[in-house]
């Protein structure tokens, strides 16, 4: 779209002040909404030209200026222009939209991965540094962001419509959602999809704060100990690391480095590493046997909470020797602080 | 009332109202007492049956909307308890899809009109359409029963697992309904393909029946089709639901999405149910009414088959955002904006059926001009929805309740009505008030735009579907759209006041007050039990004027 910037931040600045129109708070927005803006146009455009066409043939047609009909039978050529043209524009917001699809459900490689699990009726927002919020989000501007969703119960949906992002947060498998806030200031975060009694209830709120105040904010809201800590621990509580001690003659795969690797199983496939993998592993460990490993791991369904999963997850994500595996054999305690910054998401 | 009148901004032709006379034998007054309905196997009675029952339904329905609207004119949850209006989208969802929407044209009109139309005496299978009606009053009874014992609010979209595992509410027996007025739809369908099929008279070929016929045809494939899998859905729903089998369990190695895939693939198709047959009447009426062959007829029949096929493979287009694979998504988006194009054909012709015709604007044509207008936009807004990064935003919103309020409401129920309106003379025998009925068309017409544009505005905004309470900033549109509701209400309650009117001081209508061309025109209103006194023989196309015009009055083509 060739439209001046000028124009499109008045435009768009005028419908959001007249409550008409949602802010455009994030690098995704205004690719929203042109297409948006395109579609209304379309609409108009054919609302107006059938408008005419009935209309204007309602007029110069109806009984007193014309008493008899003229039969017609049809006409391939005027039939094949009204096939042939909407097809045409159709495809052109298919391509549109397409594109937009994945602009949006693709995240940059670079993005601060934070957790969020949804259930009956709040949304827990859990950032790496171990900073943990109920129905709020706080997010840096200029930074693209992953959110790493799933259900604890039944399906929610997460919305930010300033920043035009929606994914559906569904039990059992993780789902994730992008997108880099440009406007410091506080969105609606809605759940959109009907969970039950208080699903009107199930809301919050991000907080898109300037890249000085959000590392404020991380100090001053960490609960002193990292996501990848609290997992450490449970690696230890479950005993996890009797088997995954990352020694050479170890019942358990090394999962030192594991994340985001390809990985042989035992059945022939071939499985990428990834958040989703891992939980899965974990929860139907027989479904996921390494190639040379026996499928002695029991299944840990219904043991770990999904808050729990995730401090695993990101334990392992973290783990880049088996020094500290190692060590928690003896202690499962640790007392290192958490780090200041929350860890990236591998590619 | 006088006779005949010669005016040139009317088609209407009733008999001298002096001399005018009902039928001394017909459909209704051939039998008498409750029971020669309750067992009747005639396709028109039954069709009234129909008529009076999916009424009934609708207002129930068109109750919880009101309700729904009412709550939603303040911010706050103010009016009922979050899970009672829970229990109002729902019962308001059930009741007009499911009670309503499926079966309104298919099983009333369609009923009535599809054997006469094509010259039959009657539906392959009498006994099996009197089924139909029991199985949807069984239907509608454990409705109902669900309702009274307590309400249910799992949403008519019975998402797992929140029907399944989360809600103490009476989801089997709603789930129980469903099934059943599931099997009534199968039955209808199913009756209508082999009546098209085996039954029509000789001279009428595939080609030379009413498009209502095609539409209904499209529709009933869908009907047999589609509904088993919802059935299956259900089941699967209560199975899981009393006895825990897992399929939709992820903790035990189900899939919940495959829920949505199986509900989807009935409930997409379903749409087209719903709107087939609509089309099918707004075809008649414009035909009708500006004394005209449609336009293109085989590229409009064509269309409804292409729309029944093409439907099938599009259910996905409800799933953009829930993971599905990315490429996925991009087929069904692409498939989505193809079955968009049959119904742009058809918004086209029906336009240009009006070109050089001479037309009349009585209150069918009214109506269908209000559904041409509101189809437009529920099914272009429905483009915004098929493409895939607008979806994101939009879907699970207001505009999604907006859109397919258009193209349910705004097309299909002013389809109905147009439909009703216009055979109203044919299936009673008497005229309805015409001007009160071209206020009630307008009514319902403004009604509508002030209740639904401002929820496109809503959905933009971000205000999700099925909330209780919204942030105040919402409140505007929201009394807008209440105030609209209100509006609309008067002009869907008055056409049924003054339709039970008609029955007793309704014109006499005479056998064809639109000088319509359909076989049902033809035969004397309201029609005889056997519909014809001798087997029609068609021998022209459907909506030849000229041959009206040649046939001299009450002279029907026939065989002995």
């Amino acid at each position: 779209m060739h439209i001046s910037p000028v124009l499109w931040q008045f435009l768009t600045k005028w419908l959001a002040a007249s409550a008409l129109f949602p802010r455009e708070a994030s690098t995704v927005a205004p690719y929203t909404d042109a297409l948006y803006f395109f579609l209304i146009g379309m609409t108009l455009v054919g609302l107006i030209l059938v408008g005419i066409l009935v209309f204007g043939f309602s007029i110069r047609y109806r009984r007193e200026r014309n008493p008899v009909a003229t039969q017609v039978e049809g006409s391939t050529l005027l039939e094949a222009t009204w096939t042939i043209i909407p097809l045409a524009i159709f495809l052109v917001t298919f391509v549109w939209g397409a594109l937009l699809y994945f602009r949006i459900y693709t995240p940059p490689t670079n993005a601060l991965n934070i957790y969020v699990i949804g259930k009956q009726w709040m949304w827990k927002a859990e950032h790496p540094g171990g900073q943990h919020e109920i129905n709020a989000l706080h997010v840096p501007i200029g930074r693209p962001v992953q959110l790493t969703m799933i259900s604890q119960d039944v399906f929610h949906s997460f919305s930010i419509p300033d920043f035009r992002v929606k994914r559906e947060v569904i039990p059992g498998r993780y789902s994730t959602v992008w997108f880099n806030a440009t406007e410091p200031g506080t969105y609606h975060i809605f759940c959109t999809q009907y969970c039950g009694t208080l699903h009107s209830g199930m809301i919050g709120e991000v907080t898109a704060l300037s890249p000085e105040d959000y590392d404020k904010w991380t100090k001053e809201s960490t609960s002193g100990m990292s996501l990848a800590q609290n997992g450490e621990r449970l690696f230890a509580s479950m005993g996890c690391n009797a088997c995954h001690s990352g020694s050479a003659a170890a019942r358990g795969p090394n999962l030192a480095g594991v994340y985001g690797t390809k990985l042989q199983l035992t059945n022939g496939s071939q499985v990428l590493v990834n958040d989703a993998y891992l939980r899965d592993a974990i929860l139907n460990p027989s479904q996921h046997v390494t190639a040379g490993y026996a499928p002695i791991m029991p299944t840990y369904q219904g043991q770990i909470s999904e808050d729990g999963l995730i401090d695993l997850v990101e334990y392992i994500k973290n783990l880049n020797s088996n020094y500290r595996v190692q060590q928690t054999l003896g202690t499962s305690q640790s007392d290192l602080a958490a780090p200041a910054t929350p860890g990236m998401v591998k590619p | 009332m006088m006779s005949a009148p010669i005016n040139n901004n009317t088609i209407v032709n009733i008999p001298d109202q002096r001399t005018a006379k009902m039928p001394k034998r017909n459909y209704i007054n051939n039998e008498h007492g409750l029971l020669s309905w309750l067992f009747t196997a005639d396709h028109k009675r039954i069709a009234i049956l129909y008529l009076i029952s999916i009424t009934f339904f609708f207002f129930i329905g068109g109750a919880f909307a009101g309700l729904i609207r009412l709550e939603l004119l303040t911010p706050q949850p103010d009016l009922v308890a979050s899970d009672t209006y829970n229990k109002f989208f729902t019962m308001h969802g059930i009741v007009m899809i499911f009670l309503f929407l499926v079966p309104s044209v298919p099983a009333t009109l369609g009923n009535f009109f599809i054997p006469i139309m094509i010259g039959a005496k009657d539906l392959a299978f009498p006994k099996i359409n009197l089924l139909s009606w029991y199985l949807y009053m069984a239907g509608g009874t454990f409705t109902l029963a669900a309702l009274v014992l307590g309400g249910v609010d799992t949403g008519w979209t019975f998402t797992t697992p929140l029907s399944t595992h989360y809600l103490n509410t009476h989801v089997i027996t709603a789930a129980t309904a469903i099934f059943i007025a599931g099997f009534s739809s199968i039955f209808t369908g199913l009756n209508f393909i082999v009546t098209i099929h085996r039954m029509r008279a000789p001279g009428m070929t595939w080609f030379r029946m009413p498009l209502f016929v095609w539409s209904n045809y499209a529709a009933s494939i869908l009907m047999v089709l589609g509904t088993p899998v919802l059935a299956i859905a259900i089941v699967l729903v209560a199975l899981e639901r009393t006895i825990g089998i897992g399929v939709f369990d992820p903790t035990k190695g189900g899939d919940p999405l495959l829920f949505q895939h199986l509900f989807w693939f009935y409930s997409h198709p379903a749409v087209y149910i719903m709107i087939l047959p609509g089309m099918g009447v707004i075809s008649e009426v414009i035909s009708t009414f500006s004394r005209k062959r449609v336009f293109g007829y085989t590229a409009v029949a064509f269309s409804s088959v292409a729309i029944a096929l093409f439907g099938f493979f599009v259910w996905a287009h409800h799933m953009f955002i829930m993971g599905v694979s990315n490429y996925s998504a991009l087929v069904f988006s692409l498939l989505t904006m193809l079955v968009a194009v049959p119904s742009a054909i058809k918004i086209f012709n029906w336009a240009f059926t009006l070109q050089k015709g001479s037309i009349t604007f009585e209150t069918p044509m009214l109506y269908a001009f209000a559904f041409i207008g509101l189809f437009t936009i529920g099914g272009l807004t429905g483009v915004f929805l098929g493409s895939l990064g607008m979806d994101i935003h939009l879907t699970e919103t207001y505009f999604i309740v907006a859109h397919f309020h258009y193209v349910m409401v705004g097309g299909m129920l002013m389809a109905f009505l147009a439909g009703v309106h216009f055979w109203w003379p044919k299936m009673t025998g008497r005229m309805y008030p015409e001007s009160l009925s071209k206020l009630s068309a307008l009514t319902s017409f403004i009604g509508f735009n002030i209740t639904f544009l401002p929820q496109f505005i809503l959905g933009y905004l971000g205000m999700p579907r099925r909330y209780h309470a919204y942030p105040a900033e919402y409140q505007v549109l929201n009394v807008l759209s209440t105030a609209g509701a209100t509006v609309l209400g008067v002009g869907f309650t008055l056409p049924m006041l003054y339709l039970a009117w008609s029955l007793k001081y309704g014109a006499i209508a005479g056998n064809n007050p639109w000088q319509a061309t359909g076989l049902e025109w033809q035969i004397q209103s309201p029609p005889l039990t056997e519909n014809f006194t001798e087997t029609p023989i068609m021998d022209h196309e459907a909506y030849d004027y000229e041959w009206l015009e040649n046939k001299t009055a009450h002279e029907v083509t026939t065989v002995g």
